[in-house]
């Protein structure tokens, strides 16, 4: 196995960490899942540059983002049109692609979408922590160095060349979610469901809510109408659980999209973002608008399958 | 509310808490530790997560590999299976603390409001033997209780966007340690040298859900005797 040197920091723009697709069984430590908001953009990146589809990635967060090669390599960007450049000239997104040592790759600033993530074949190579290599920023571990990257950091990747076979491959365009800032999310009931009388439901459900300045990899805060529980209940629950994708409404009635880095809470949640669409809550930024839809278990679960039969075709055509 | 059968509630398609009461109670806490312990040692299929809390278990499932319904299923069927040789005797962790000073900047506050002594919050804080309820919030905090009656206190009207590591605080009738340094509501009493989070070592906490702390107070010149200790 011989690792190299593959991608030199330029500049990392707002925030860019290394992640996987997340860290899990170590919840009852209290220990977040963490990973690729829009993991389904990071597995296709993945499968397009001959990866296994778990392996860690870039994710890169909305503009100023410069890497140089060290090496050649073939890699892929996928989710959040960011502008993409290869020295200057535009670069496709949803392919994989070589890149020539001296190469340099930079992201301009969204066209749409949020985060582009950036796929290298041959991976990210280091050490897993707590089984992966997800970057916990809060508790500063995993990734690289437990934090984000920084202007001159090198990474390293295992045996690229062996990559280069991959190059040329295409995601097919059906495929590819669209990102429009105008979202619609398809939601299930909350845990807490039945502690919201009706009106808050509805204007839940009929209204759309703005993502604040506010929001991160912890959560999208949205403002919009308010949500008040019903009269006899108290401020705060008693904590529980919470999973990426559940939307809570705490004391001051806005709610709040929970994402990857909380895995308990002690306020209640009104609905959860199904399966299929917890990729979007990775390319949803600040300003733009949201509204709920509630649908069944059977359609979330044939929405599940729907984007699941995309990465398959993928993986059939890589074989 | 409860009767005693367990409440299942669906967290979208791929998460379902199991209730097993609904409030805060060392019994009720035994069975979810009982619940999760059993089902941790017969994980269903296609279970990613189990995180236990206060009077629930979240369960996390691969949504491709099983369903609410199903795993409901196998859920109570492990439940009723008594088997207590799968639930250890808690262990008890003994946790040094400095109280007060820099080190635990509200204890006066706390001591005020409560119309009592700093040395009166430190011997009722440290004279009680607490139950972890649950670990979360962030990696490695405990959720201790309960505090005496006497002690509990409203959180803090603006939390700190800053709390050191290590800080011990209350809030209510709970008391925690911050494993990492973290925003936090809670009154910093005191703080402990000893290390409550290591993602690189295994376990990554010396607390599960289940055990018990005891807190005893400590000087500033003895912190060095447990900084290199493990806990």
């Amino acid at each position: 196995m011989d690792i190299i040197e593959s991608l030199e920091i330029l500049s990392p723009g707002p925030l860019t960490t290394v992640q996987d697709l997340g860290r899990y069984g170590f919840g009852r430590y209290g220990v977040p899942p963490s990973g690729a908001l829009d993991s389904f953009s990071l597995r296709v990146g993945n499968l397009l540059v001959g990866n296994p589809e778990t392996e860690a990635g870039l994710e890169i967060t909305l503009m100023g983002f410069k890497a140089r090669a060290l090496t050649d390599l073939v890699v892929a960007l996928c989710g959040g049109d960011l502008q993409p450049h290869l020295n200057d000239k535009p670069f496709d997104m949803w392919r994989s692609q070589i890149v020539r040592k001296g190469d340099t790759l930079s992201l301009k600033a969204p066209r749409t979408g949020c985060r582009a993530y950036l796929a290298v074949g041959g991976g990210i190579s280091l050490r897993p922590v707590l089984a992966s290599k997800s970057t916990n920023l809060t508790s500063k571990f995993g990734g690289y160095e437990g934090r984000a990257l920084r202007k001159g950091d090198l990474l390293f990747s295992n045996a690229p060349d062996r990559h280069f076979k991959s190059a040329g491959k295409m995601f097919h365009s059906e495929g590819r979610p669209s990102y429009t800032g105008d979202w619609v999310l398809r939601v299930l009931p909350g845990s807490q469901d039945q502690d919201f009388p009706e009106e808050a439901k509805k204007a839940f459900y009929n209204s759309s809510f703005t993502v604040s300045s506010q929001s991160d990899r912890t959560g999208l805060r949205l403002s919009g109408p308010a949500l008040h529980r019903k009269k006899d209940l108290g401020d705060s629950i008693i904590s529980e659980g919470i999973v990426p994708g559940a939307i809570q409404v705490p004391g001051d009635a806005q709610p709040i999209i929970l994402l990857v880095e909380t895995v308990t809470g002690g306020y209640r949640k009104i609905a959860t973002v199904i399966s299929a669409d917890l990729p979007l809550l990775g390319q949803i930024k600040p300003g733009d608008r949201i509204r709920f839809q509630e649908v069944s278990m059977r359609e979330a679960m044939t929405a599940l399958q729907e984007s699941e039969d995309h990465i398959d075709i993928l993986k059939k055509s890589s074989d | 509310m409860h009767s005693g059968d367990p409440v299942f509630r669906m967290m979208g398609d791929r998460a379902l808490l199991v209730e097993l009461g609904d409030q805060i109670s060392p019994s009720i806490n035994e069975k979810v530790r009982e619940l999760f312990l059993k089902l941790d040692r017969r994980t269903p299929e296609g279970v990613v997560e189990l995180v236990p809390s206060y009077r629930s278990l979240m369960v996390v499932y691969d949504p491709l590999k099983t369903g609410f319904d199903r795993l409901r299923d196998e859920i109570l069927g492990l439940q009723q299976a008594a088997d207590p040789s799968l639930v250890p005797q808690p262990r008890t962790l003994s946790v040094p603390v400095v109280y007060g000073g820099e080190y635990g900047p509200d204890l006066e506050w706390v001591a005020n409001f409560h119309k009592i002594s700093p040395e009166q919050v430190i011997s009722l804080h440290a004279g009680t033997t607490y139950r972890v309820y649950m670990i979360g919030f962030t990696p490695g905090y405990p959720y201790l209780g309960e505090l005496p009656e006497t002690l509990a206190t409203p959180r803090r009207e603006t939390p700190r966007t800053v709390v050191p590591q290590g800080s011990v605080a209350i809030a209510q009738r709970q008391t925690g340690i911050y494993p990492v340094q973290s925003p936090g509501g809670w009154h910093i009493l005191g703080w402990t040298p000893i290390k409550l989070f290591d993602a690189n070592q295994w376990p990554p906490t010396p607390l599960e859900m289940g055990d018990m702390v005891e807190f005893f107070p400590i000087q500033e010149e003895e912190i060095n005797r447990w900084t290199s200790s493990k806990a």
